[in-house]
Order: structure tokens, then C-alpha cells, then sequence
């Protein structure tokens, strides 16, 4: 932290602290950048009462949507209201190229690699990633070899999370290829935005994202098998007690698709059905929600009551396409992580637009001798783990917590990656408004845009931004804390 | 529409439907033992057992536990609160079948039976329960206005129908008619204890008024019979129940476009047919105990029927199709 950080005389920014972290509003002086400018005096401008009249109808909006997820751990899963920020995140055109740029390079990469790794194996043989890292991948599928899946595409959707570094570029910290979620919030919080503060978001020009669920279903429709010109497409959730049950029904109703259960679907001959009060219903394309491990009894976990006996079979028959394929994990393995850099580089022959978080393996004896050294400054991941699970955040854990991750490290060296602690960007967020007054602080941000892959890649222009309510805190998931704001992509 | 949506929309139907029962049940018999009466304290609440389908040895002479047991007790599933409870559960599985309004309505009426709790030991049980059946109306009106009359309605209807025509068919078993007269002509009206009885039974079926209405008030048991059994027009009478029930499955059977379920329109059609054609005197004849137990088979045949073909049926017959 630098000593002389300015400091604000307004009473609106009279806790806004700058230094260290790059600042989403203001330059490190403390100028204002442009595409803030308006948003700031808008919401200096307002008088007390009227801004905490709108939070009150932003509040009673998302309640009455039934913006919730599910917090684990009680008996019944118990449901809260995601918490958001009224303030939204600002990005212009030029960082939206980049970030759109970046992202269809790495998902395109990161496509072809699944398609390789799962048929000749090309890039295992040059040498550019080791096959130990691919076989010892616990998302793996052997039973994903040879297997030719609808135009190629693996990953149809993905939600990558992006962090703003200190020089202001993004990097990647995360590629979430399996289930990704989120999305809904996304479109809630824009809706509730719009109603909220209509002059401003007008002036503005944001870049529009309701059209997420139709390019979605468009994608999904252009995966089904051959032959099935009017396929049936269906949402397959865990069921009520998911932690993103919203978000299921939601995005269902949205695109006008059935949301079925595991305990719905039946397959006979290869073929996938759906039991109706019409009789069995042909299933063509499966927008699954539910992990490679419970999808089928059958072929994978055995005690798994979310998925449909068979449903492997049919889909290597090609009778049935599941979006996501099985086995993407693989590709957003933590130590795999490391090697997107050259796997794009190794298909592409471009280098990354996108760079990614330095990432110290802990199978290479140097790294983790580094890292077993230097804990207290690292972050240490589980491999396989994703939403804030199986983490040690170096500097904030105690000696006895670093002590128990340098053992898991040494018994078990491929399960894990250290990365340094990062100092990501922060955004303003409306952290005081009660009668007494109303004031902004920053708090550190993350960015998870959404990528579809279907006939063509895209990405609809915004995305997830997550904040860390709590002054000073680095993780941003909602099961930990976390909450949301709007993301708004300039049209400039 | 998913097998597993109409499943849910039909219990969540049936459970509301049961608790509504119960809660005029308990209401009528709360105000009867008000008055002296020819038949004790003790008969009257193991009828209610009975007519309620529950084991009437819970009966131990403490009628604030049973109250309780009926009303709140959660390890008593046919309790008002369980069936609420159920209800809900069913209605949530199925959150986007269902419209806003009346996923509020039956939020608001579990919360009233679960939090309601101290309240409703401090208040009058009669006040309580009054509150329910508010609530339990209030539903039925939010769904009929703000839900599609598709197919999940129509399985909601079903639900309904199927619980209250063997509700009422339970209830005039547990009565035990029939002891009276085989000739309608010979009978005369009740006296004051019988009266007191007969206006009870009326009255666990909302039918008292509208029966003094058809019958004026004299009451005599085979024309409360004729009436809660044959009456085409009464919400709470077994045949209008059956008309409703086969309605909505030949609408049914258009809605899903299956040519299959012939069978179940043809058993509710028995059924149906059988109220409609039947005179009251042969029903006196053959005992009305007879009557209601074929009625209650009928109604549970149809059940299964309706299982087999539109939420339980086997992939080699849905195959062949």
C-alpha cells in the first residue's frame, strides 16, 4: 500500500481509500476515469431519501423475482436473497474486444484440445503437454476416447472467471468448462438495473444481454445428432435442493424447455425418453446441470439417484447430446491450468490475448519446494475443486492451517497448485445508505462472462461481476459471502 | 406435461382437499358436543376417527390431544398440518407449473399452521381453524383465476374430486345409516337429539343450507342421504364430485392427445353412471354401507387406473403406442 494515496473530500467518497489494487473508478492520482464520470455524479447528485427510495425497490424486485440460492449445511436447504450492489461495473468497448477476443482464442483452444486429448492425442505426443497431467486428471474420461461428439464442440458453455491485475489487463483465473452457474444473476440483476435507474443506463448505451437464453437454446438446438431436425431440448437438474435450483427453472422458462429430473428420463434401445402424461417424448439435447459423476448409475457413481440409468450408452450410441460433453473437466484442471498458455499457442500459433495467473505445480519438485517455503504469501488450490472449496489463502490462514496444507501437499502433490496472492481490482460499492447518509467504498471484483459454442463461438457482452463485501476480503463466491452487480459493456 | 408434474400437482391437490375435510371435521365437533345429545362424547369422536380413515383406538377420552394430533401433530401424516406441508412440498417441486399467486397463498397458509402454533393454543381452536379454511378457499379461488386451465389444472381438479367424493362417501360410512325405515314415506322428521346428529353431518359437508333449501328442514336420514350421495348440483355431494372427476378426464385425455386411457374414462363413466341412474330407495335397501363401499372402490380404482396410464406406466406399453 503506497502512503500517499489521496484521499477524497466529499462526504460521499469519505471512505474511499485507493493504493495497492488497481481502482475501477479512479486512476491511482485519484482522477476519475471517463466512463465513470456520469455514474458518479448521478449517484453524488441524488438527495438521500431518493436513493434509499430506489434501493428499496431494487430490494423488493429481487425478492419478488425470487432471486435466491440455496445455502448448504441445514437440514432443509434454506434459501437466501443473493446479495448485490447498486452501483454498476463499468467496462468500455476497447477492454470488451480484448476480453471477447482473448476468451474465443482460449475456449476455441481449449476445445480443440478436448477433441485431441479424446482422439489421436497429437499434442500429448509433441511433447508440449505431459501425459501425466491428462491421465492423472481425476475428471479424465477414458470412456470419452474415440468418441465423436456433435460438431466437435465439448464446450458449449462456459463461465470463465477474469480478474483485473494491477497494470489493468485481465487475466484468466479460472476456466469453468463443467456446470458453470451464475448466469441468471446476470439477467436479474440487469432487469432490476434498468427499472431502477432508466434515465442513466439510457445515457449510457450499455450493450443489451437479454438475448442470453435464445443464443443459449440456438446453440444447444445446433448440437443435436443428426437427423433430428426439430430436436427436443431439455434442462436436466439435480432437483429442488440444488444450490442453483433458481437458476434452473429459470433459465427454462426463459427458453421454453422442459426442466426434467434424473427420475423423469427412461432410455430404452440407446434412445433417451421423457416420461409425459402424452406417453415417452424423444429427448434429443441435454442441457445438463448435474456433474459427470451422477449423470448415470450406470456408467459412474453407482449411488447416484440424480441421473438416468443408460444415458452414457445412448449418448455414445449418438442417439442423445449432452452440453456439456462428459469429461471438459479435464480441461479446467488447476494443474492443466498451467498449460493453457502453450495449448493455445500449440493449436492457434498465436499467443494468449488473455494471460493467465503464474501458477506454481506442485508435482515439479522446484515449484513446490518454492511454495512449501513461501506459504504464507501463496494462495494453494485442490486441483479439482472449484466455488472457494479446498483452498488455503496463505497469508490470511494460521500456522497450524499451513502446516496441515505443506502435509497434503507433500502426501499428495499432483492434487495441488500454489498461485501468488493476487491484488485484484476494486470497484465502488454503495456500502453506507441509511438515513444518516450515504457513502462508497471499494471492494475487490472478479468478471465471469459467458461463453456459448454452438455453430459459432460467442459471448454476450457482460457478465457475472461478483464483489467481496467484506473491507479487505478476496473471495468473492456467493456460498462465501460474496454478492453481485450489474455489468455494463459500453457500446463505444 | 412431465409425468412428474401432474403426479405432484395431483397430491398437492388431494392433501388440500384432506385438510379442508378435516378442518370442517373438527369444527362440527367442536360445536356439537355444545349441546346434550343422545349420542356421548366418546362415540362422536371415534366417528370422527373413523369417517377420517385414521385408527380410532388414538381415541384415549383426552380430546385436546387428539385435537392436537390432528391438527399439529407433524408425526401424524394426515394431520392439517402435515397435509399442508405436503402440499407445499409437492407445489415447490413444481414451482414453474404453478402461478406466482398461488405459490404466495400457500406459503402464506403453511406459515400459519407452522408458526401459528402458540397462537393457535392461546386462541380458540375454532378460530384457528376458521383461519385455515379462509386460507384453504383462498387458494382454491387463486387457482382457478390465475392458472391456465390446461392440463395441470385439470390434474389439480382430479385430485380434488377423487379426495372429496371419497371423503364424503368415508363420512356417511362412519355414520352408519340406514338403520331407518326402507320406505322414505314412513319416516318422520328427527327429533331434537337426532336432529342435532343429522345437522352435524350436514354441516361437515357445508351442506346444511343448501339442504333446507332442496328438503326444507326437516330432517330425515334417507333424504341427508339422497341429498350428500345423488345431489347433481351441491359442490359436496358424491355424484356432483364423480360428474367433476369425469370431466376432467375425458378433458384429459384430449389435452394430452392419448387415445390409450379409454379404460379410465370408462370406470369413472361406471361410476358416474351408477349415481346418476340409482334410486335412493334401492340404496336404502341394499344398505348405504353397501353403497359407499362400492363408491370408495371405485374411486381408488380409478386412481390406479389413472397411475397406470398417465404417471406410472411401463415403457413397454408406452412403447407400443
Amino acid at each position: 500500500m503506497s502512503a500517499v494515496a489521496p484521499r477524497f473530500a466529499d462526504p460521499f467518497l469519505r471512505d474511499y481509500f485507493l493504493g495497492g489494487a488497481y481502482d475501477e473508478m479512479f486512476t491511482a492520482e485519484g482522477e476519475i476515469r471517463p466512463q465513470y464520470r456520469l455514474l458518479l455524479d448521478t449517484f453524488r447528485s441524488l438527495p438521500t431519501e431518493e436513493l434509499l427510495r430506489r434501493k428499496h425497490s431494487a430490494d423488493t424486485s429481487f425478492f419478488t423475482q425470487g432471486v435466491t440460492f440455496t445455502v448448504y449445511g441445514r437440514k432443509e436447504g434454506t434459501e437466501r436473497i443473493f446479495p448485490y450492489d447498486l452501483l454498476p461495473r463499468i467496462i468500455t468497448g476497447a477492454e470488451w474486444r480484448t476480453i471477447e477476443k482473448g476468451l474465443i482464442q482460449r475456449i476455441t483452444a481449449l476445445n480443440q484440445f478436448l477433441a485431441d486429448v479424446y482422439h489421436e492425442g497429437k499434442i500429448l505426443q509433441s511433447g508440449t503437454v505431459p501425459r501425466e497431467i491428462v491421465y492423472s486428471c481425476k475428471h479424465f474420461r477414458r470412456e470419452m476416447r474415440g468418441l465423436q461428439v456433435p460438431r466437435n464442440v465439448y464446450i458449449a458453455v462456459t463461465g470463465t472467471d477474469l480478474l483485473r491485475l494491477n497494470d489493468g489487463s485481465f487475466a484468466v483465473l479460472e476456466d469453468n468448462l463443467r456446470v458453470p452457474s451464475g448466469v441468471s444473476y446476470m439477467l436479474s440483476s440487469r432487469r432490476v438495473m434498468k427499472r431502477t435507474f432508466p434515465n442513466i443506463f439510457r445515457e449510457y448505451g450499455v450493450r443489451p444481454i437479454e438475448h442470453y437464453p435464445q443464443v443459449l437454446l440456438a446453440s444447444l438446438r445446433s448440437l443435436a445428432p443428426e437427423g433430428r431436425p426439430e430436436p427436443t431440448i431439455v434442462l436436466l437438474t439435480p432437483g429442488v435442493y440444488n444450490s442453483a435450483y433458481f437458476e434452473h427453472t429459470y433459465l427454462a422458462r426463459q427458453m421454453g424447455i422442459e426442466l426434467v429430473e434424473g427420475r423423469d428420463l427412461i432410455t430404452h434401445n440407446n434412445v433417451v425418453y421423457m416420461r409425459t402424461t402424452a406417453g415417452l417424448k424423444r429427448v434429443d439435447v441435454i442441457y445438463r446441470r448435474v456433474d459427470d459423476d451422477f449423470i448415470d448409475p450406470l456408467a459412474f457413481r453407482a449411488d447416484s439417484i440424480l441421473g438416468v440409468a443408460g444415458l452414457f450408452n445412448a449418448y455414445r450410441a449418438g442417439n442423445v447430446t449432452l452440453a456439456n460433453a462428459f469429461g471438459t473437466g479435464l480441461a479446467d484442471d488447476k494443474a492443466l491450468y498451467a498449460y493453457v498458455p502453450a495449448i493455445i499457442k500449440y493449436y492457434s500459433g498465436e499467443a494468449p490475448i488473455l494471460e493467465n495467473i503464474e501458477t506454481f505445480l506442485m508435482t515439479d519438485a522446484k515449484h513446490r519446494q518454492h511454495a512449501l517455503a513461501n506459504l504464507d504469501k501463496l494462495v494453494v488450490k485442490a486441483v479439482g475443486e472449484s466455488g472457494g472449496y479446498g483452498m488455503l489463502i496463505g497469508p490470511h490462514a494460521s500456522q497450524a492451517e499451513r502446516e496441515d496444507f505443506a502435509r497434503r501437499i507433500e502426501a499428495n502433490p499432483r492434487n495441488y497448485i500454489a498461485q501468488p496472492t493476487l491484488e485484484f481490482s476494486r470497484a465502488p460499492c454503495l456500502m453506507q445508505a441509511d438515513a444518516s447518509g450515504t457513502s462508497i467504498e471499494p471492494r475487490h471484483v472478479d468478471l465471469r462472462p459467458y461463453i456459448l459454442y454452438g455453430d459459432k463461438v460467442s459471448v454476450v457482452p457482460g457478465g457475472l461481476t461478483r464483489v467481496a463485501l467484506p473491507k479487505g476480503s478476496l473471495v468473492v463466491n456467493s456460498s462465501q459471502g460474496g454478492g453481485s452487480k450489474d455489468t455494463w459493456v459500453l457500446d463505444d | 406435461m412431465l409425468s412428474r408434474v401432474a403426479d405432484s400437482l395431483y397430491w398437492m391437490s388431494r392433501y388440500l382437499e384432506r385438510a379442508e375435510h378435516t378442518v370442517r371435521m373438527l369444527d362440527v365437533n367442536f360445536s356439537m358436543t355444545l349441546d346434550p345429545s343422545s349420542t356421548s362424547e366418546d362415540a362422536r369422536w371415534r366417528r370422527l376417527l373413523l369417517a377420517l380413515g385414521s385408527r380410532v383406538d388414538e381415541w384415549d377420552g383426552d380430546s385436546y390431544a387428539l385435537v392436537h394430533t390432528l391438527t399439529h401433530n407433524e408425526s401424524n401424516g394426515a394431520s392439517i398440518k402435515s397435509c399442508i406441508a405436503s402440499a407445499r412440498e409437492n407445489a415447490r417441486q413444481v414451482r414453474e407449473e404453478i402461478s406466482s399467486e398461488q405459490w404466495l397463498q400457500l406459503n402464506r397458509l403453511f406459515h400459519l399452521v407452522t408458526n401459528g402454533r402458540q397462537s393457535a393454543e392461546s386462541q380458540q381452536p375454532e378460530d384457528f381453524l376458521s383461519a385455515v379454511l379462509d386460507g384453504l378457499h383462498l387458494f382454491q379461488g387463486v387457482t382457478d383465476t390465475t392458472m391456465s386451465h390446461g392440463e395441470g389444472w385439470l390434474f389439480i381438479q382430479v385430485g380434488r374430486s377423487i379426495e372429496r367424493a371419497s371423503s364424503i362417501a368415508a363420512l356417511l360410512s362412519a355414520y352408519e345409516l340406514g338403520a331407518a325405515p326402507a320406505s322414505p314415506s314412513e319416516e318422520t322428521p328427527a327429533g331434537s337429539h337426532m336432529f342435532l346428529e343429522w345437522m352435524g353431518l350436514l354441516r361437515s359437508c357445508t351442506a346444511f343450507e343448501a339442504y333446507c333449501n332442496v328438503y326444507t328442514a326437516d330432517l330425515t336420514e334417507s333424504q341427508i342421504v339422497e341429498f350428500l350421495l345423488l345431489n347433481k348440483d351441491f359442490p359436496h355431494s358424491v355424484r356432483y364430485s364423480v360428474d367433476r372427476l369425469r370431466e376432467a378426464l375425458l378433458a384429459l385425455e384430449q389435452e394430452s392427445g392419448r387415445l390409450a386411457p379409454q379404460e379410465l374414462v370408462r370406470v369413472a363413466g361406471r361410476l358416474q353412471a351408477a349415481l346418476r341412474f340409482v334410486e335412493i330407495t334401492d340404496v336404502l335397501q341394499g344398505g348405504v354401507g353397501e353403497y359407499v363401499g362400492m363408491v370408495m372402490r371405485e374411486c381408488r380404482q380409478i386412481h390406479n387406473v389413472l397411475y397406470r396410464d398417465y404417471i406410472h406406466y411401463s415403457v413397454q406399453t408406452a412403447l407400443a403406442m
